[in-house]
Formats: C-alpha cells, structure tokens, sequence
C-alpha cells in the first residue's frame, strides 16, 4: 500500500515540476496570443492603461509639475534617440538657411490658424526647466530646456470648445517601408497641451536646440516618457479625434503597440 | 523504501487533517504566484530595452554610474561572446546573457535569452502592456490582502514572529538543516520571518520601485524616488527585489518538496493540511 502511495507521490512530484520548467521554457506559448491586435493585448492594454491614465490624472490634475532639478545635476550632453539627422529634403533644406524659412504652422480646431517664425516663437514668453527625460527603453537624462509654452501659442490660436487633442507633425520620415514613407507624429490630450511645463523647446542646456535633439522645434511632455516629446515639429493640429492619423492610435510608437497614455 | 523520498513526511505518524489556509489566503497565494509569473518573464523583455542598471537620478553615458551591464560584443578573435559586467568586472555568459543561440540556430545579441522572456521575441511594447497589467492585479491584490490581514488580525497572529518564536530561531534553524520539519497549524520561524519579509518587504518595494520610475507618478510624489535615491537606483532595486523574489520561490519550492508536496499542495490548494500525530514535548 505505502508502495503505491511513494509512486503516485514520486509521479506527482516529478510531474509538478516538469510541468513548471515546461511553462517557464515555453515562454513562445504565449507569443501567438499577444500578437499583434490581439483580443488578449487589447484587452490587457486598454484595461491596465487605462487605469493608469485615469488614476494618474486624479493624482496630478492638470497642474501637478514634474520634479526639477538643478544645474549641477546637468552630467552630460542630453542624448539623442530615435532619428537625429533627419534626410528628408525639406529638412535639409530648413536646416540650410539655419531654420530662417522655418514657419510653425498651427491649424485645425482654431478661430486664427498661425504660421509662426522661430524668432516670432523665441519673442514669446518662455519657460526653462531642468527635467530628466525617461526614454521607454529605461535610461533617463538630465538636461535645461527653454522654450515657449505650449498654452501660451494655444490661447494666440484660439482653441474652439470641441477641441480634445493636440497632434504634432514632424519634418522627420522615422520609416521607409514599401507603402512608403512613415513621418514620426506625436498626439496629447489638451489636459497635458496646457500643462505650464508643456513648452515648444527652441533651446538646451544653455544653447539652441541641436539638430540630434529635434532642432528647431520639439515639444516637451514633462510628466509622459520620452516618445511623446515629438522632435522636428512641423505643425501643431488641433482635433477631436485621432483616428484619422496614421494608424489611428495617435502617435508612430502607438501605431507599433506603444500606449497613448505613457505616464508609466 | 518508506524514507526514501519524503523522509520529514513519513517519518512522523499521520495526524489530523486541519483546516489550514484559509479561501482568502489560497486565492491571494496563487494570484500572486500567476502574476508574478507574468511579471517577472515582461519585466525581464522590459529590461532588454536597456540592459544596463545604474545608481541615482539619470543613467550615465559620458559618466560612469553603472553598476551592471549584460551585453554582447566581438572578442579579439572575431568571435562573439555574451557578458555580465557586475561593478566593473566582466563575466563570460555566452549562450546564457547577452548572446545566445535562438531555436532556429540564429545568434541573437540579448541579455536575457528568449526563452525568458515574454513574448519570446524582442518586443517591448508587449512587454510593458504584459508588465503593467499583472502589476495592477498585483498590487490591488497586494493592498487588499494587507488591510484585510490587517483587520483579521491574520497578519499579527500568523505571520508577524513574536518574541518566542524569535527564542526557537536556533532550534528552527538546526531542524531546517537537518531537514527535520514539523507539520503544525502554525508556521515555525523561519516561515515566519520568510513570508513577512516577502509580504510586507519585498513585495511593497517591488511597488514602490515600479511606481517611482513612472514619470506621472513622479511629479505626485517627487520623494518616492528621492528617498530611494534617484530613478534609476530605484530601476536597480527593482530588479535586485526581483532576483530576492526568485531566490524565495527557488527556496519555497525545495521546502515544498522537502517537507511533503502533496501535504503542501494540498492545504494551498483545498486548506486541508495534515498535522504530526503526537504533541510530543519538544526534545
């Protein structure tokens, strides 16, 4: 009797744990489901993001400012990512004659769309923060940033009251694939838009904004990851609605599975 | 035949079955054990991105501030070769971090390997949305299973070591090693003082990291990764929490195994546990 009761013990046991290494070595099991546009990722996606955004904006409102930090805490040069030497002819051209024919065009849900010039831009009030800037990968940096608020060119424009969103064009092609040419854009909600440390940054550290850094215009979402601050910003559209960009989720990372809401 | 296997177990003639774990204890026990899971193989694809761990507020590329780096890199004779660079000394890991060779016999540059990773391909998008959603079940399971323990009293009766339990420590210690263990309603103290140290330490910590490196939480509460130093030694604890967390369930399981597995199953399983016969005094 014991007999039988050691083997089914010793079956169990030797099943138990062959069962466990089998789940821990077959992580590609659940490749298939998260796949993609999978219903399982959505699912996990839209239910954990979600509450994170909604958590999150009870926790720091609209006003809440990102930590500060000072100018001994400035270590290096602040590092590029993504694209830092745009070779689109426009581009190349703007960046010629020093960003002199650059014109910031702002359209969409306005009364007065704008065609701003840099130094219209550089004229305005203006806004320095020294901020670490939390890449997705994980790495952060330090760095001053100058520009001018993002709100402050918000109210020159007028919003209308139907306004959600804020898209951000860039000068920028991050993708050249077969359907050709994919233009790095970025999207913000108007929560975020008129945050106080939400500026169109000009400079850094002290000098203009670099051309590895998105000169001559990058936007700064202090509270989000680094993906939002779109470089090389062409225009600012103001719209209700992001579905008709790109693939419709707001943003080139977006479009690849990142999340909208990347304050986590 | 009797003492082969399970010698603690059959040692001791059988007692009474009790009613051990409570529902609340079983369930919170195995959806922390599934989303730790899920957890740890996300949190492990997340660290890919950037396979380097630093000390302070930013992660140094024309200063030197890491404390760890797992990578890939050519070797003088054109070879390639996985390493972990731990405080500046490095380490040969080939075919385990930094560099190994996938299913389809294709070298691949990664820190931790595919097959501890989900998914299995380089993805961090899917990693963060795997991540972030065990994290939430995580972590309301966490808050509600610590005030309801709370308000039980669970947490001071069961699990807190009290001053005798702190006396029987050596004891505890010398039957551990000996692999001698006793089957009671309660934990002894080592179980004691591993489970609190897991609940009330490591796994709030684990929260607390995570939630100091989100930049929206950040500017809640700027102190969070201030007084863990920065956010990326907070990023570093995180995942030194993760291999205690691991060094634990390694542990967990060889006691398991030791001490009986079907006894122990069962009571995490149905609550049903198995005590020894005779209260004898205690030699």
């Amino acid at each position: 009797m014991s007999k039988i009761v050691m083997n089914r013990r010793k079956l169990l046991t030797i099943g138990s744990v062959a069962g466990s290494s089998a789940l821990l070595s077959g992580c590609d099991a659940f490749d298939g489901m998260l796949k993609g546009n999978s219903p399982v990722r959505n699912f996990m996606e839209s239910t954990a993001n979600g509450l994170s955004f909604r958590v999150q904006r009870l926790l720091i409102g609209g006003h809440a400012l990102a930590q500060e930090f000072t100018e001994a805490d400035i270590r290096q040069p602040m590092r590029p990512n993504g694209i830092t030497q745009p070779e689109d002819d426009t581009y190349k051209a703007l960046s010629g004659s020093n960003f002199a024919d650059y014109r910031l065009q702002v359209s969409g849900l306005v009364q007065k769309p704008l065609a701003l010039s840099l130094t219209e831009l550089m004229a305005m009030p203006s806004r320095t923060q020294i901020t670490r800037h939390d890449c997705v990968e994980g790495w952060s940096c330090i760095a001053k940033w100058t520009g001018v608020p993002l709100s402050h060119v918000l109210d020159l424009a007028v919003v209308k009251s139907d306004a959600r969103y804020i898209v951000f064009h860039c000068l920028d092609t991050i993708e050249r694939s077969l359907s050709g040419e994919v233009k790095y854009y970025e999207s913000i909600d108007l929560v975020d838009a008129r945050h106080p440390q939400t500026i169109l940054a000009y400079g850094m550290n002290d000098e203009r904004l670099p051309v590895a850094n998105g000169a001559p215009l990058r936007v700064r979402v202090e509270r989000q990851l680094g993906y939002k601050m779109a470089k090389y910003i062409r225009a600012i559209e103001i719209v209700n609605d992001l579905s008709q960009f790109g693939a419709g989720k707001g943003g080139y990372w977006e479009d690849r599975g990142y999340e909208w809401y990347a304050g986590i | 035949m009797k003492d082969s296997e399970n010698g603690a177990e059959t040692k001791a003639p059988a007692g009474k079955l009790i009613y051990k774990q409570t529902l609340p204890t079983r369930l919170t026990h195995w959806i922390w054990a599934f989303s730790l899971f899920f957890l740890l193989l996300s949190g492990l694809q997340i660290f890919n991105a950037h396979p380097a761990l630093y000390i302070g507020d930013q992660s140094g590329f024309a200063f030197d501030n890491a404390v760890l780096r797992i990578g890939g890199e050519r070797t003088p004779d054109a070879g390639r070769r996985g390493f972990v660079e731990l405080f500046g000394t490095k380490f040969d890991t080939s075919g385990w971090l930094g560099l190994y060779r996938d299913d389809n016999g294709i070298i691949q540059n990664r820190a931790f390997p595919g097959w501890m990773t989900i998914p299995s391909f380089y993805d961090l998008a899917t990693g963060r949305v795997v991540h972030f959603f065990f994290a939430w079940i995580f972590a309301i399971t966490l808050v509600t299973w610590l005030a309801a323990s709370l308000l039980s009293g669970h947490l001071t009766r069961d699990i807190l070591p009290r001053w005798r339990d702190i006396r029987a420590l050596p004891r505890d210690l010398a039957d551990h090693a000996r692999l001698r263990f006793h089957h009671k309603r309660e934990y002894n103290v080592l179980q004691k003082l591993s489970y609190a140290g897991v609940l009330l330490v490591l796994m709030p910590l684990m929260i607390a990291t995570g939630l100091a490196m989100s930049p929206g939480f950040n500017a809640a509460a700027p102190w969070l990764a201030d007084i863990l130093g920065g956010r990326q030694t907070a990023r570093t604890i995180h995942f030194v929490v993760m291999l205690l967390l691991v060094g634990f369930f390694v542990i967990h399981i060889v006691m398991v195994l030791a001490a009986g597995p079907i006894n122990e199953l069962r009571s995490i399983i149905t609550g049903w546990y198995r005590t020894d016969a005779a209260e004898k005094k205690e030699h």
